[in-house]
């Protein structure tokens, strides 16, 4: 059995999971003082705070009979190292990270801008975004807001 | 419709290396998993089975049947075995996480006739794996 008899009847996704450090404070530029303090609790304290983030992502693709690979992870990696670990680690998610200007740096934003950077990864189609920001808090995003269609890349 | 889970560990050694490649090219696309020798990993599956409680038992699946699908068709199959040698399901195939997870699949598929196949994942280290679905039922869309 070589696999390609029922290939079609299969999606295959490959999932990564990468780690990056980052400081951020949640604060609403839309918000008062006291209802930031309200809403965000510690996470709104004046200097900000970190987290070990771990990234999933997942992408599905046919399976390249001659690498048995959706996409070469030297690949995937090195896009997620340009694209997101690079610009985020060791970073302050508010200061470096030119859509946390503006936006609150909760991680489900942070989901939805590691969509759009990982997004444009040439080589198979991204699936969905996981971030866990503890290990007892995960988000994920598989792209489907509304928010994030005017900045679609190239259609795949 | 509930999904149940069920977790298995095994090892297994394998190595990368397609034979139309030149060495050059099979050490450039595979790296350091084109190694001659190769080499192995701890896997960790997941298979995990869709369906309504059934009344009587309250299951979705019994367990002890998956648990001997699993050991009958995964585990004497692919553990303490090499698979690019040892698993005929793969000959011909490099055994990337992708292509083992998509084994696995076919080989359980037509197994589970008590509730239905909803996905395997296939874990080829904590930071690498490889889940299927069935066509059109992808995770987003069961």
């Amino acid at each position: 059995m070589s696999g390609t008899d029922v290939a079609g009847n299969i999606k295959v996704e490959l999932g990564r999971r990468y780690r990056f450090a980052a400081a951020h404070r949640l604060h609403s530029l839309q918000l008062s003082d006291e209802e930031n303090a309200r809403i965000y609790g510690k996470c709104n304290n004046p200097c900000g705070h970190g987290h070990n983030y771990v990234v999933e992502i997942s992408v599905s693709g046919e399976i390249d009979p001659a690498t048995g690979m959706i996409a070469n992870l030297a690949d995937l990696d090195g896009f997620a190292q340009r694209e997101v670990l690079d610009p985020f680690d060791h970073r302050s998610l508010n200061e470096e990270v030119e859509a946390f200007r503006t936006e609150v740096p909760t991680t489900e934003n942070l989901c939805i801008e590691i969509f759009r950077r990982m997004r444009a990864f040439p080589k198979a189609k991204l699936e969905r975004v996981r971030v866990e920001e503890t290990s007892n808090n995960s988000f994920e995003y598989t792209g489907d807001a509304a928010s994030d269609s005017e900045a679609a890349p190239q259609g795949r | 419709m509930v999904l149940l889970t069920r977790k298995i560990e095994f090892s297994a050694s394998h190595r990368y290396h397609n034979p139309a490649f030149s060495p050059e090219e099979n050490q450039r696309v595979f790296g350091k998993c084109n190694n001659p020798h190769g080499h192995g990993h701890n896997y960790t599956l997941e298979v995990t089975v869709a369906g309504e409680p059934d009344p009587a038992t309250g299951m979705v699946v019994d367990l002890s049947d998956l648990k001997k699908i699993l050991e009958q068709e995964v585990m004497r199959r692919m553990d303490h075995r090499h698979l690019n040698f040892e698993v005929p399901e793969l000959a011909g195939q490099i055994p990337t996480c992708e292509n083992v997870a998509r084994v696995i699949w076919n080989l359980l598929e037509p197994k589970i006739t008590q509730g239905r196949l909803h996905r395997v994942r296939l874990y080829e280290s904590p930071d690498l794996f490889a889940d299927c679905y069935r066509n059109g039922a992808g995770r987003n869309a069961s």
